[in-house]
């Protein structure tokens, strides 16, 4: 029989003001095995944390449950308390009568009651702890970052610098993302290649550094400390050792009509190509869906033109398998796609543009060598609209939710950069809030009004058509002066919503790692913990967590690269003692649970078991405790009930339910 | 019919003459001509192997303990197509060497029920001349005709599959699955209740059940060691009913135990004393995997993974699921 104390926490007013603490012990009082019952203000304080341990020596109690906040706050607190009395960590329970139970209701009866109820289930599992002791692991010391954009190079040179190996894996053929698309960065108006260019050249000549251009994560397995990763290095058709980055063949190669990604699409590009100018690598790439020679078997230019015979038809995509103690996601994000807000004449007028369209646009390596033209007739437009909070803020299907807060910025800078250099062009922006904090970021967008007489108009376009002229009309609200606005303009650009990139949910599933509706990958906590992921060992670094610029990206960047390297920095990592053990009189053999294992800690022996004196071979499942991470999928799978986790036994989880309802 | 009785018991000889199998695992008569009951035969017993219209019950499950025991050579078992699924899925599950056994996979029409030709008036049967359409049947009070269809069980009304999925050899003509019956309008009909009407439905199902285990006893995919239901451990084993209804919960557990892994054999329903329509409930976790995961019948394949022990990345998301069940 244990020797059970009870200890219910007030939280100050967070629990006490809901929950009657005296009635709370005077309940559990009576519970079987319960020696001692006691409330205090704050249990974690160090008072708090002195009465537990003077409790366990004074009534030599073998087992605590704390009535107080979710264990994911003060769980581990209260097991070091409980190890300094001398007693087990692992024979303490925490029934969570704060999150579960005083936040979410308002009558003090009903809420007493839960707490009592929630109280007695852990004293039941209490009843049926048993001492566990936590093993070691080693880690690997090295660490993947997946997404070569500007907030994965930053994690991958800072985590680099201090010493350790990490490997870059860019889907794409060159390291870069979203920003080496972009032209001048708010707010102080500098290009973005010649700040992430010198980026992308430190990570590629960095030692503790290894590019996988071309290629993505296939398989993850293991555990923190313990990553397993398979990664498939694409067939680009050009042996990258000896391609010179000449682009004599991505100048000869006749299919050209094929977007331009890079571009958006603005222009296009050959079926053999070097995404841009300082690409990293500088290496050419064959589309095989464009390629003529992969269509049809003719063609073979490219093979023709290249000195150094760097293309290569048959070559194939490569797998590489590592082990990585730390991961970091870095995913970043797309646009929306705006087709869906067709009142706006994206997919009918070429003048329609995005705003990452028009960043091309006015890029001096962009479709229109960075000349602002209107894309219909390449003529010089004399007014432009502005459509802020496309796709975001929004309550319909077809919008997100959230405020994708890059915009304000850049449409600031957008409409600032045009006045700039053409000060005959009228600009006009639609806008429903403007958003704008941030070091500098308010004063640079008055710069914008107050400087460069940029139009703002509070409220939103309700559609937008071709006039017989062939410029747009633009029909919208002034909120301000209450009345409808008719402009005629020659280009509508489009603040489209940003989000996740797609394949996010496919990584985010490889790592068990959780995501919220929006496809945004979710912190272990959203203020404490804003940089690691829930599940141990992965990391968020830029937008894939949430929308946010470059200055944040790259602080969020720095942010998870001091996590990994803390620990990579260790040597061994405790585990986790509540690991799966399979009863081997019940074992079937039948393999259920290693099927579901996610981390490839189950095998199968054939063993001579003596089941009550009967002696026999069978096939059973054994449990690799080094492996093992009590997720607990096994032990739902067996369909004999053989499967149990150490401190969540099926008995423990029966005598919860049990105490609960009875 | 009598044909394939004839191929059976010859090959049965054969091959326990040639060495290639010490043991045979197939069906004896009773009392009665309709009273078949799986058995286990030698050289010695080999006389007494039947096969007749009656022979409806799946003998996959007999090899597990069979293949524990078998040290030296094979066991020789007749499996009708239903039959080979089941044999699949316990292949799947490790609960049987397919080194040990030798199957002769052996073609159906479909089995009769006896207790539907007795509900026909028809009493005291002394032999059935099957034709494959329909059937001369002898009593003692004179000869009586009536259609196969009529007399099918249960289980063979809504055949799922007259394709054998393993087997080592073949006997007997192939047959045409196009009499069959969808096998889900019954649980689309219960899907189609109030939920009033369901519970009500089962209420009065399930409160037949007298718990003699026969269902699981049968069933091959109930095959554990020790069955949660006898273990003491458990919390659920050994307790009294409080009232008839309280059989739910046997069935409902074992419904879930069996779930992605019920081969749809029918034997639950079949050997039922009481007439529950047991296998609605399985079948209709088979509609909603197939439903939410794309068709899947467990035992198709030997070593398949079960949508409910696999994820991929097109899963339907836990909210569809969710939301489902609310409908």
């Amino acid at each position: 029989m244990q020797r059970i104390g009870v200890f219910v926490c007030w939280c100050g007013s967070n629990i006490a003001a809901t929950v009657d603490v005296d009635a709370v012990v005077e309940a559990v009082k009576n519970e079987p095995g319960v020696c001692f019952a006691k409330n205090y203000q704050y249990m974690c304080s160090e008072a708090g944390q002195a009465l537990i341990k003077d409790a366990i020596k004074e009534h030599n109690l073998t087992g605590i449950v704390v009535c107080s906040c979710s264990p994911r706050m003060h769980e581990a607190t209260f097991r070091k308390t409980a190890e300094q009395a001398g007693l087990n960590p692992y024979m303490v329970e925490i029934a969570n009568i704060r999150e579960h139970c005083s936040w979410i209701h308002k009558d003090m009866k009903e809420a007493t009651e839960k707490a009592v109820i929630l109280a007695r289930a852990a004293i039941a599992k209490v009843n049926l702890n048993a001492p566990l002791q936590a093993g070691e692991s080693a880690v690997t010391k090295r660490a993947l970052v997946i997404g070569g954009g500007i907030a994965g190079l930053q994690s991958a040179i800072d985590i680099a610098d201090a010493g350790y190996p990490v490997d870059i894996v860019e889907k794409s053929p060159t390291i870069g993302g979203k920003m080496a698309q972009l032209d001048k960065t708010f707010p102080t108006l500098d290009c973005a290649a010649c700040i992430l260019t010198p980026k992308m050249v430190e990570a590629a000549q960095h030692p503790n550094i290894t590019l996988y251009t071309y290629s993505e994560v296939e398989e993850v397995k293991g555990f923190v400390g313990n990553f397993n990763v398979k990664i498939k290095k694409k067939a680009r058709f050009v042996d990258s050792t000896k391609c010179t980055g000449c682009a004599v063949c991505t100048a000869k190669c006749p299919s050209r009509k094929g977007g331009n990604e890079f571009n958006c699409n603005l222009d296009t590009r050959g079926a053999v190509y070097i995404p841009f100018a300082q690409a990293v690598p500088n290496v050419a790439t064959i589309d095989t869906e464009r390629c003529i020679h992969f269509k049809t078997g003719k063609c073979g230019i490219c093979q023709k033109v290249c000195s150094a015979g760097a293309i290569d038809f048959e070559q194939k995509d490569e797998f590489i398998e590592e082990k990585y103690g730390a991961i970091v996601v870095a995913t970043g994000f797309e646009i929306l796609d705006v087709t869906k807000f067709d009142e706006f004449q994206y997919t009918k007028h070429p003048d329609v543009v995005t705003s990452l369209e028009l960043e091309r646009i006015m890029n001096a390596a962009g479709p229109t060598k960075g000349t602002l033209l209107r894309m219909s007739n390449k003529e010089h437009p004399h007014d432009i609209v502005f459509i802020q909070c496309v796709g975001s803020r929004g309550n319909t299907c077809r919008d997100k939710t959230y405020c994708s807060k890059i915009c304000c910025m850049y449409t600031a800078k957008h409409a600032m950069l045009i006045r700039e250099k053409y000060p005959d062009v009228n600009v006009h922006v639609f806008y429903i809030d403007v958003r704008t904090p941030g070091k500098n970021f308010d004063e640079f967008y008055r710069r914008a009004v107050e400087q460069y007489n940029v139009d703002y108009i509070k409220g939103m376009v309700g559609k937008v058509w071709e006039k017989e002229n062939g410029r747009l009309a633009v029909q919208g609200v002034d909120l301000i002066s209450n009345r409808r606005i008719m402009l005629e303009t020659d280009m509508v650009v489009l603040a489209a919503a940003i989000q996740p990139s797609k394949g996010v949910r496919n990584i985010a599933t490889m790592l068990t790692a959780s995501i919220d509706t929006n496809d945004f990958l979710t912190e272990a906590h959203p203020k404490l913990r804003p940089v690691e992921s829930p599940t141990a060992g992965v990391f968020l670094s830029g937008v894939c967590q949430g929308p946010k610029d470059i200055p944040e990206t790259v602080s969020q960047a720095g942010a998870a690269a001091v996590k990994v390297v803390g620990l990579l920095a260790k040597d061994k990592l405790v585990t986790n003692p509540c690991t799966a053990t399979p009863n081997e009189l019940m074992c079937n053999g039948c393999s259920s649970c290693a099927r579901v294992c996610p981390y490839g800690a189950i095998d199968y022996v054939e063993k001579e078991v003596n089941d009550h004196g009967k002696r026999e071979v069978r096939r059973l499942a054994t449990v690799n405790s080094a492996l093992c991470q009590g997720c607990g999928a096994c032990t739902v799978a067996c369909p004999s009930g053989a499967m149990d986790l150490k401190g969540f036994s099926n008995r423990q989880i029966m005598a919860e339910v049990d105490a609960i309802c009875r | 019919m009598q044909k394939t009785a004839g191929l059976i018991k010859k090959r049965a000889l054969e091959l326990l003459a040639d060495g290639t199998v010490t043991k045979v695992l197939g069906w004896e008569e009773g009392d009665f001509i309709y009273d078949v009951t799986p058995a286990f035969f030698d050289k010695e017993t080999i006389d007494s192997l039947v096969f007749s219209s009656f022979c409806g019950s799946n003998l996959s499950k007999y090899l597990i303990k069979a293949c524990k025991e078998q040290t030296e050579g094979k066991i020789l078992v007749f499996l009708k197509p239903c039959d080979t699924f089941s044999f699949n899925q316990l292949l799947t599950e490790h609960r049987i060497d397919r080194e040990k056994v030798y199957v002769v996979g052996v073609e159906c029409k479909g089995m009769l029920d006896i207790e539907k030709i007795k509900a026909l008036g028809i009493n005291g049967v002394t032999k059935v001349i099957d034709n494959g359409e329909s059937l001369n049947i002898k009593t003692i009070y004179g000869e009586k005709t009536c259609e196969r269809s009529e007399v099918l069980l249960e289980k063979c009304t809504t055949c799922k599959s007259k394709e054998l999925v393993v087997f080592d050899e073949v006997l007997g003509e192939k047959a045409e699955n196009e009499n069959s019956q969808d096998r889900f309008a019954q649980v689309a009909a219960l899907e189609a209740m109030t939920t009033e009407e369901r519970y009500a439905f089962w209420q009065g199902e399930l409160s037949k059940c007298i718990r003699c285990n026969a269902c699981r006893n049968v069933c091959p995919a109930c095959s554990c060691m020790k069955c949660v239901f006898d273990n003491i451990q458990s919390g659920v084993a050994s307790k009294s009913n409080a009232d008839t209804f309280e059989e739910k919960m046997f069935h409902i557990i074992r419904a879930f135990h069996v779930a992605g892994r019920c081969t749809d054999c029918g034997e639950c329903s079949r050997v039922c004393p009481q007439g529950i329509p047991l296998h609605l409930l399985n079948r209709k976790f088979i509609k909603d995997i197939n439903e939410l995961y794309g068709d899947y019948q467990a035992g198709e394949e030997a070593g398949s993974r079960a949508p409910l022990v696999n994820f991929t990345f097109d899963d339907a998301e836990p909210s569809v699921i969710h939301e489902r069940g609310n409908s």
